[in-house]
This record gives C-alpha cells, structure tokens and sequence, in this order.
C-alpha cells in the first residue's frame, strides 16, 4: 500500500495547481471592553449559573456560605487551592494524591479558580494552573464553585485568547452543563456540573 | 476503483423522491418548523449583539481560505506540534483507510466497546457500522446522537441529529430502549436529560477508549479544540487512558489567534449562545491529566478532490455550525433525512456530491438541485460560503455530464423550486400534479405553469430566484 501521509500531500499540491492567492484577515472587531466585571456578573448569571460580588477579605466566607447554602459536606479540592479557601465545616478532599474517579464522582462538589473569565460572553477559563487542578476535578462533581479575581478579567474572546497558553489542557466554561438537544430549546443539566457558581473578587466593590 | 464513499447511505433515493415521501409526514414537518423557527430567532438575536459581525465573517472566511491555499504547510506542520506533545498523527486516504486505522487503535486497547462524542467526520466514514464489524460497541453520548442511535434511526441535522423528535417521542425511544429508564418518565426535557446522565454515567467512569471529532485544530501548536454543550465531550476528553480523534484534513486553523475568530463565529451561529457551555483544548498528551495516550487521523475522504475545484472548494471552508440548514426553506419542508447524507441542507448539498466525486451517483448528483437558490444560507454562514453559487457552478457539472435537458434535472430542479413554497406546494398538490414531476426523471415533459416556465427555458436549470427572494422577504423577514 502506496505511504498514504504522501500521497494526501501530493494530492493537495495538485488541486492547489491554479495556486489560490493567501488573503489579508481583517482584524478590525473588537477587542477591549470597559466595565468588564459588571458585564462579566451579568452573562454569568444569563446562563442560570450564580454570581456573588465579595471583596478578598470576605471571600473565605462567602465560600463557606456558598457550601453551606449547597449543603455540600465532601468538597474535592486542588492541591494547591490557597489554605484560607479551606474552610472548616466542609470535609475537604484534595487531589494529592490524585482523587480516583469514584471518589470523585461520589462527592458534592468541588471548588477552584480560574486562569481567566471572559465578560463578553460570561465564560471561565480554567487551564490547569494554580488552584484548578486537573481537568476531571470540575467534571464529575455535580457542584462547582469558581473563584474569579478581577484581574483574571478580560473583556473579549481575543483579549482572553491573548493571555491563555495553548498548550496547557484548557477547559472554557459558560454556564452549567446545558443541552439544545430537544427541540433546539438549551436545558440545564446533562453530564457536567449542574450547578455552578461563582464568587467574583474584587478589592473595592463595585461602583455605580 | 476503490469503495462508494460512505458519506451517501446505501440505497438512499435521490432527493426528489425522498423529498416527496418526508413532504407526506406532517408529524415531521411540524416538529423542524417549531425547531427551527425557534433556533432562527434566537440566532439573529445571538449575532445581532455583535457589531462587527460582518468584520468576523469576513476574517473567519480568510483564515479559511488560508488554510486551504497552504494546506500541505499547515497539515505538515500541525503533525510535527501534536507528535513533539506525545501524540500519534495518521493519514487516511479515504473512510475504508480511516476505519481500518481506528479499529486497530481500539483492538491494541483490547477494549471491545468504546464511547464517543458526536463528531460529523466518524458519522461520514460510517465508523460505528465498521466497529460493529470489527467486534467493538461504539456509544454514542451525545443526547442527541443518543437518541438517534436507541431509536435505530438516521441524524437528519448537523448539529442537532434528531431535530426531527419532539419530546414525546424521545420520552418514548427512551422508555422503550433505555433499560435503566426511571419509572414514569416524563417528556421534560429536564427529566430527558437526567434520564440520559444516569444512563451513560458508568460508560463514562469504566470507558478504557473513547473517539471524537475535532472543530480546530491549531497548526501551530498542535492544540486541538471540541465544542460541546453537555459535558459528554469532557467525558471522553479527559477519562478514558486512550483518545483518538478522526478530524477532516480542512479543519485547521494556521494560529492560537485564529481561534478568537471563531470561538466568535461557532457558538452564536449553531446554538445560538453567547458561548456553548463547555470547550476543551488540548494538545498531545497532557501527563497526569487526561488520556495518557492520543491519536490523531487526519481524514481526506473527497476533501482533495473538492479543494481542486476553484469554485467549489468554498464548501471546505463550513465548520458545520447548521445555520444555513436552520434558515433553509427546502430543508424545513423536506427534513434532513431526504438528502440521504450525514450532511443534509444546503451545505449538504454543495458539500456531499463533491466528497462522493462520482458524476455517475445520480443521488449525490440530485443534491445541489434541493435547493430554491433564495440565498438565506449565504446572509446567515459565518464563513460566508456563497452556497447558491455553488449549486449553480454544480448543477451545471452535473447537467454537462448527465445531459442538459435530461429529465432528472429538469424534474429535481422543479421539485427544489416548488417545495421553497408553500403556496407553490400546495398549488401543485391542488393540481394533482405533484407526484408527476417529482416522481422519477425520464416521464416528465410538461410542468403546470408556474413550473412551466421554467422548463420550457432552455438554460442551466437555474429556476426563478427573484419571485422566491420576494416569498422569502415576505414570509420570513
Ligand atoms: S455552510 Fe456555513 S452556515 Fe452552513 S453549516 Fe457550514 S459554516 Fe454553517
């Protein structure tokens, strides 16, 4: 059998004889966006997904009211998930050594944060760096807590992109698990997270 | 020569006649007028917010076309960034070569079943069918495809492959073969949908293989992007040790900034969201975190064979968002099924004879005339791929080899045209004339007037645009 890695080449060069001019990409949409936190809270919430605006020092509080609220008492962790997240009252699994699936899946919930949150579109972005862990940990709990800081902000998809790394396994989240399935209608609720919720940190609170 | 391509179903019949029989199941068309009168509002809405929409179809349409004029470079270069991360690149020349190579992935696994997220390219080259062959249990995990797959039934839209089911009657494929399904199922969506998560959960958590397809893959770095709503896809994605994706060799992107084009353009032209819940990135083997092996086939299947034909190879540049189905007035009345391909509507229809490459398929050469050429799927497509184009430069290859005035193009043209309007439908059906000239080429001499008109022309079969643009406009806004 003829090396088919060679023979797709050969035949791509060959329909490409007429040698189709590479066109200029427009690159003029947007790119920035003001007030990226109000926006950000607002999309989030659009997608049945819940939004606390806390400042730092308030933020390990509202966590433990966040569990307290969801009733959730075996909470999966990172490993590296800042010790004052840790609130007591909850019976925290971290993820060293790795959670198995079963463990997983057998708890109430898990709580990270996040690389980056795009406002325009009301989505997080997690890529496996600091207080995210793996990918499985925010899949099989039915409940996420996600902890966004305001400087993780960015306004648009491009500016978001900019400041992702490729290369890390990221996973964009907008809203709870979601199916248009039947009847082209969005329902909340299949395979991932049911439940998501966010706290929003931000130094001073939110001016108007 | 080698194997039909498999992106036609065996023994399907050529549009006319499909499209009469789906014309005769009202259930049928009730339930893809309600789907996709909801879906258009709400995409309009989705890309209305978004000034510089035209900005983006414009860029989104040139990285396209990038990608297609240097695409040996970008394929080359692609498999060098996945192989540096630990993952495994192969080539298939056609769907026979592409079975053959995932087939023998899984037997190495010695997994005998494998589960997988709904990807548009494995449905192409007939994948689960050639597992089934081989011993393996392929599981479909979309809702959608899921819902397909129990009700041992053909997708019959892109996205959405079970547009055709309302909810009583997936309530009634689940209760009849879902095993597990709870007691007095309802038909809410909600409980549909749970009814789907505990039935696929041990899948999920005991799955040694799974298979996807890709939306992107970024030439550069090697990355690979999945689209998904449900989480099914970050199932496959992250859980089992070994992952294989089946991609088209089109679906690349030269750069990571590309990708903010069309995370733009995807999500609010198929689903109409801002964002769909769940994307995924990955690139090559990510240790201690997800599949601890990764396969990627790079899938021609007709795609060369489209890229050499300058006006055609627009249709490589579709990442399969389903709006032009969803504004298709042909493809409401007749339903997805009737184009007898994994791809229907009027990207099915530009994009389906040119993988098949064979002018003596009269079903592949009876697609491009399912269409009235009103030009709603050119206004909606985020990479502005001019379909009504295409479907004029194909009717006129096919008419070149098949004949000018044979009688199926003539009869296939004039039955896209009548079914593009209601009143025309009816006033035909009135005149009991339907059957007559959609039944089978070859009888058809004289069509009732306003039909007549056009096949007494004697050009490309080519019906009149501008009455249907002004139905259309009235009709639809
Ligand atoms: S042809 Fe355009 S509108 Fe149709 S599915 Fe492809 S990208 Fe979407």
């Amino acid at each position: 059998m003829a090396d088919a890695r060679g023979e797709i080449l050969a035949r791509i060069r060959g329909a490409l004889a007429d040698r189709p001019e590479t066109p200029e990409v427009p690159r003029d949409y947007l790119r920035a966006l003001p007030r990226a936190a109000d926006l950000l809270a607002e999309r989030i919430a659009h997608y049945r997904a819940t939004v606390h605006r806390v400042d730092a020092a308030g933020l390990p509080v509202a966590i433990g009211a966040a569990l307290r609220r969801r009733g959730a008492v075996s909470v999966a962790a990172p490993a590296d998930l800042p010790p004052e997240w840790l609130v007591s009252g909850v019976r925290w699994m971290p993820d060293s050594p790795p959670l198995s699936t079963e463990q997983l899946d057998g708890c109430d919930g898990v709580v990270t944060g996040c690389a980056v949150a795009v406002a325009e579109t009301g989505t997080l972005v997690l890529d496996a760096g600091p207080a995210q862990g793996r990918r499985v940990l925010t899949l099989l709990p039915d409940y996420h807590l996600c902890v966004v800081r305001a400087e993780q902000i960015a306004g648009t998809v491009p500016e978001a992109l900019a400041r992702l790394e490729p290369t890390r396994p990221l996973t964009f989240v907008s809203g709870p698990s979601a199916t248009s399935d039947i009847e082209l209608d969005r329902v909340e609720g299949v395979h991932g997270p049911r439940t998501l919720e966010v706290l929003l940190v931000e130094s001073r609170p939110a001016e108007h | 020569m080698a194997t039909r391509n498999p992106v036609t179903w065996l023994g399907a019949p050529a549009f006319p006649k499909a499209a009469r029989e789906a014309l005769a199941d009202t259930q049928l068309r009730a339930n893809l007028r309600r789907a996709t009168g909801t879906i258009r509002g709400r995409r309009a809405e989705a890309v209305g917010e978004v000034e510089q929409w035209e900005v983006l179809r414009r860029a989104g349409a040139a990285i396209k076309d990038d990608v297609l004029a240097n695409l040996d470079t970008y394929l080359v270069r692609l498999e060098e960034a996945v192989t540096a991360r630990g993952g495994v690149v192969h080539w298939a020349r056609d769907a026979a070569e592409a079975n053959a190579i995932v087939l023998d992935l899984v037997r190495a696994t010695g997994a005998d079943e494998v589960v997988k997220v709904k990807s548009m390219a494995t449905a192409e080259i007939g994948l689960n069918e050639a597992l089934a062959e081989g011993g393996v249990t392929a599981v479909e995990t979309d809702l959608a495809e899921l819902i397909v797959q129990l009700g041992d039934d053909r997708p019959s839209h892109v996205l959405v492959p079970a547009i055709h089911r309302n909810r009583s009657e997936i309530r009634e494929i689940f209760a009849r073969e879902m095993p597990d399904a709870p007691e007095g199922l309802t038909d809410e969506p909600a409980d549909l949908a749970e009814a789907a998560r505990e039935h696929l959960r041990r899948k999920f958590l005991s799955a040694r293989v799974a298979i996807s397809g890709a939306n992107f893959a970024v030439a550069d770095t090697g990355s690979v992007v999945v689209l998904e709503s449900e989480g099914n896809g970050r199932m496959c994605l992250t859980l089992p040790e070994t992952l294989i994706t089946v991609m088209g060799i089109e679906k690349l992107v030269p750069t990571w900034r590309d990708l903010e084009v069309f995370l733009q353009l995807l999500p609010r032209s198929s689903t109409a969201e801002r964002m769909n819940p769940y994307t995924s990135v990955w690139t090559g083997v990510h240790p201690g975190d997800g599949p601890r092996e990764f396969h990627l086939v790079l899938l021609d299947n007709g795609r060369t064979a489209t890229l050499a034909d300058p006006v055609g190879r627009q249709a490589l540049r579709c990442i399969r968002c389903s709006a032009c189905l969803n504004v298709c007035p042909v493809y409401e009345r007749t339903g997805g099924k009737s184009y007898g391909s994994v791809y229907p509507g009027p990207i099915g229809a530009i994009l389906t004879p040119q993988l098949v490459d064979d002018p003596h398929d009269a079903q592949a050469a009876s697609l491009p005339f399912a269409s009235s050429l009103c030009g709603a799927c050119f206004e909606v497509c985020p990479v502005r791929i001019d379909i009504p184009e295409v479907l004029v430069h194909l009717r006129e290859r096919s008419v070149r080899a098949r004949g000018r005035r044979s009688p199926e193009a003539v009869a296939m043209a004039a039955a896209a045209w009548v079914f593009g309007s209601p009143r025309r439908y009816e006033r035909a059906q009135r005149l009991g004339s339907l059957a007559r000239f959609v039944a089978r080429g070859g009888t058809i001499s004289h069509l009732p007037w306003p039909a007549s008109r056009w096949t007494d022309a004697r050009d490309a079969p080519v019906p009149a645009p501008e009455s249907f643009r002004t139905w259309w406009r009235n009709n639809r806004g």
